[in-house]
């Protein structure tokens, strides 16, 4: 600290051609010195944006007197409740902004203001999210910057820095638990595990700038901006009036909401199932959802059955490609035996699984033919062995008989 | 002449016409020298039956094979799956392939350490390496007529390597690839290479072979001979015809017998079809025939001092390759003396080095 002070007291004043605010800050320590160093790789300090664009002040003048005086503009920290206005001052302006990107949206104040953070804060709870707070304050990178923290890979972690910490969130009476849940999901799964940027996390389902939690009645619409078929086939199916009328919020009451797991046969039917939540096993609804499970059960067990044949084919040298490709078509009617499902009718499904049980059937005995040509083959390879070694022995009796009589002969070896 | 008496008057009139009792009389008299390492002859053999079976069997590719990159992959995908026997045809030829130049090489070590190069046959031994190398040759150009991922990404590398030659390296790459990269033009140009130019040449080289063989007779060792002059009496020998020509006709089923089984037990895969606009998948190696030189460039640095490590690597090889090549040249000193050491060392340590870094090249 006492360098600090030497330096504002003595040099600070002959640093007055260069960024003033970045010469003196850099030299200190602790929290006045972060930003400064931070700030290098901010994409504003990149695109030439400084300090007293957001700070005012005057960076010309070396003296902390003048450059942090209130005549020269200087409005110290920001105050949280400021900070959206601010930003926006450039955000928001479409001349300034497309300058630098033609195609960047500057709505964001304006879906922020929309938002719960947004309404919050216009009602005075500083505490709640602002741009900085997802965003980076002095070290703000572009989305698509693998460490920026709304990364499509970060941004979960980012929303969890609020969202899972219960003391923060108890003020507000909302859950806490989105974050481990949706770490349990298939989203995640496809985002964090197979690296699938467009996979969904937070924002595909809350917004981001206008982040707000979808209602009752629009769930399906929003899982159906990635699920278009399905929500397609629900709208038209019988529980889509029931759902409405009981305000079930769709999708959300057989998959639920974070903890969205990977869907499966054992949701159709059996204790624990999610049909059965709501049909005894002995009603029409139950023996429906019975019978398109065992349907699908039947497509996935003769699909497995082939690609197994198929494959032990292959291992043993045999070219089954054609037939691994026209499996591909069975797998196809199984997604589209599992679509069918949200149209909640036998019928439906039963399309697609009998277009699929023929390629499976198709594809199986290939694999068998495949066998029995191996077998084929192993069995003409036994039997020209046995005649390739018989007239190999042939030969050495020949060979043993010849020499037997006459005895190899002696001469002039070659040289 | 024989006496056409008491013949078939078809074979009488064939053989007067033929000069059969020429061929006969040659047969009858020719030898070959019979000691513990008379086996060792049989490879050349092995190398020459291989070869007729490629032959054959590259034919009745042929009569289904579509030399072009947008067919050349379905075509023996039909030859392997649709056609009788097709898939026993393409698995022989690629096997055989494989046999053939694994004999050559056999065949090639035996002729060094038994000295079969030596004076007169400095000329047999020069052949002798050309058909090994139009052997690599239709290896090379064989690989990539499947037109699948491996050997497309195999082929990119290998003309990659001959682009790395000094001074006439991108002329060469553009002559092999036909264009800037590998493509349609290559696949054309490597099957012309393939059924056209290699089998002109290899047949000519064969027949020079073949005559410089059957001129010289078989060579026996040197050891072997200093036993029979130790003896005082005739050196070992054995009728070529029929002797030597039923052990020969042996070890020609033995090689078909092992030509079967891995024809029948691993067929040769056919894999996925190449797509240029792909990125090159893990794990993309030549022939093993080419393992050992593909294995020692990715070793070498990309530099060395103020050298290209690849132009290094590839000197270093056609300095190898000529010190082999003019073997029978420097195998004896200026007396006359053999340099032995020499010659078993530099075989011993080409053939140590061919295994080691062709297993590295493999398993790593």
């Amino acid at each position: 600290m006492r360098t600090a002070a030497l330096f504002l007291l003595f040099l600070a004043p002959l640093a007055a051609a260069g960024n003033s605010c970045l010469e003196c800050h850099a030299a200190l320590e602790g929290r006045l010195q972060k930003p400064a160093l931070a700030f290098k790789i901010d994409i504003h300090s990149t695109r030439g944006f400084g300090c007293t664009d957001c700070h005012g002040g005057d960076a010309a003048s070396g003296d902390p007197a003048v450059s942090m005086s209130r005549a020269r503009g200087y409005k110290g920290k920001i105050a949280r409740t400021a900070v959206p206005d601010l930003c926006a001052r450039c955000h928001s302006d479409s001349n300034l902004i497309h300058k630098f990107k033609p195609q960047q949206r500057v709505d964001q104040l304006a879906q922020y203001r929309t938002s719960v953070h947004g309404k919050r804060l216009a009602a005075g709870d500083a505490a709640v999210a602002n741009c900085v707070d997802c965003h980076g304050v002095h070290d703000i990178r572009e989305v698509r910057h693998a460490l920026s923290p709304v990364h499509p890979l970060r941004l979960p972690e980012t929303c969890a820095r609020c969202h899972a910490d219960a003391g923060r969130m108890s003020k507000y009476k909302i859950e806490h638990t989105q974050f481990d849940e949706y770490r349990q999901s298939v989203h995640w799964t496809a985002l964090a595990k197979r690296g699938d940027l467009s996979a969904p996390s937070c924002a595909s389902c809350h917004g981001n700038h206008g982040a707000t939690p979808p209602q009752v009645n629009s769930v399906a619409a929003v899982c159906g901006t990635c699920h278009v078929l399905f929500e397609e086939l629900y709208k038209k199916s019988p529980h889509q009036p029931v759902f409405t009328a009981m305000g079930a919020a769709g999708c959300i009451v057989c998959h639920g909401k974070h903890k969205i797991e990977k869907p499966a046969v054992k949701m159709l039917s059996g204790d624990g199932s999610v049909c059965a939540q709501c049909h005894e096993a002995d009603s029409a609804g139950g023996r429906a959802a019975a019978e398109i499970a065992n349907r699908i059960k039947e497509l996935d067990a003769a699909l497995g059955r082939s690609e197994e044949i198929l494959e032990r084919a292959r291992q043993s040298g045999m070219e089954v490609s054609e037939a691994q490709l026209q499996l591909m078509d069975g797998r196809e009617n199984m997604i589209k035996a599992r679509l069918a499902v949200h149209a909640f009718q036998t019928a439906a499904v039963a399309k697609p699984v009998q277009a699929g049980l023929v390629v499976a059937g198709k594809t199986y005995a290939a694999g068998v033919a495949a066998l029995k040509e191996r077998t084929f083959r192993r069995f003409g390879l036994s039997i020209s062995l046995a005649a390739i070694l018989a007239t190999m022995a042939g030969l050495w009796l020949a060979i043993r008989s010849i020499e037997n009589h006459r005895g190899p002969r002696s001469g002039t070896g070659g040289s | 002449m024989a006496s056409l008496k008491g013949k078939p008057p078809l074979i009488g009139w064939l053989e007067e016409r033929l000069a059969f009792d020429a061929i006969q009389s040659f047969v009858a008299h020719k030898r070959v020298p019979k000691h513990s390492a008379t086996m060792w002859y049989y490879f050349g053999g092995i190398t020459l039956f291989l070869f007729g079976i490629q032959v054959a069997t590259g034919i009745l590719l042929l009569l289904y094979y579509r030399p072009s990159a947008a067919e050349a992959y379905e075509s023996v995908q039909f030859i392997v799956t649709r056609v009788e026997f097709g898939w026993l045809i393409r698995s022989i030829h690629s096997w055989s392939g494989n046999l053939m130049i694994l004999a050559a090489f056999i065949h090639m070590f035996s002729v060094v350490f038994l000295r079969s190069y030596r004076r007169p046959r400095e000329i047999t031994w020069l052949s002798g390496v050309g058909l090994l190398g139009l052997a690599l040759g239709f290896g090379f150009s064989g690989y990539l007529l499947p037109w699948n991922t491996i050997s497309y990404f195999a082929t990119k590398v290998g003309t990659d390597m001959a682009a790395a030659v000094p001074l006439i390296g991108p002329t060469l790459a553009r002559f092999l690839r036909g264009g800037d990269d590998v493509g349609g033009a290559t696949l054309t140009r490597f099957f012309g290479f393939h059924v056209a130019v290699l089998p002109a040449l290899t047949t000519g080289l064969l027949l020079v072979h073949l005559f410089l063989v059957q001129s010289f007779g078989i060579s026996s060792p040197p050891r072997v001979e200093e036993q029979n002059r130790a003896s005082g009496g005739p050196a070992p020998e054995m009728p070529f015809f029929p002797n030597f020509f039923l052990r020969e006709l042996m070890a020609w089923y033995a090689a078909l017998a092992v030509l079967g089984m891995l024809a029948a037990i691993f067929p040769w895969e056919l894999g996925e079809k190449a797509d240029p606009f792909a990125p090159a998948p893990a794990g993309i190696r030549p022939e093993w025939y080419f393992l050992a030189p593909f294995y020692t460039l990715k070793l070498i640095p990309s530099h060395v001092w103020m050298f290209e490590g690849e132009l290094l690597g590839l000197l270093g090889f056609g300095l190898l390759a000529a010190w082999w090549v003019t073997l029978p040249f420097w195998a004896n000193d200026r007396s006359g003396g053999e340099r032995t050491r020499l010659l078993t060392g530099t075989a011993v340590v080409l053939i140590a080095y061919l295994a080691t870094f062709s297993a590295l090249g493999y398993w790593k």
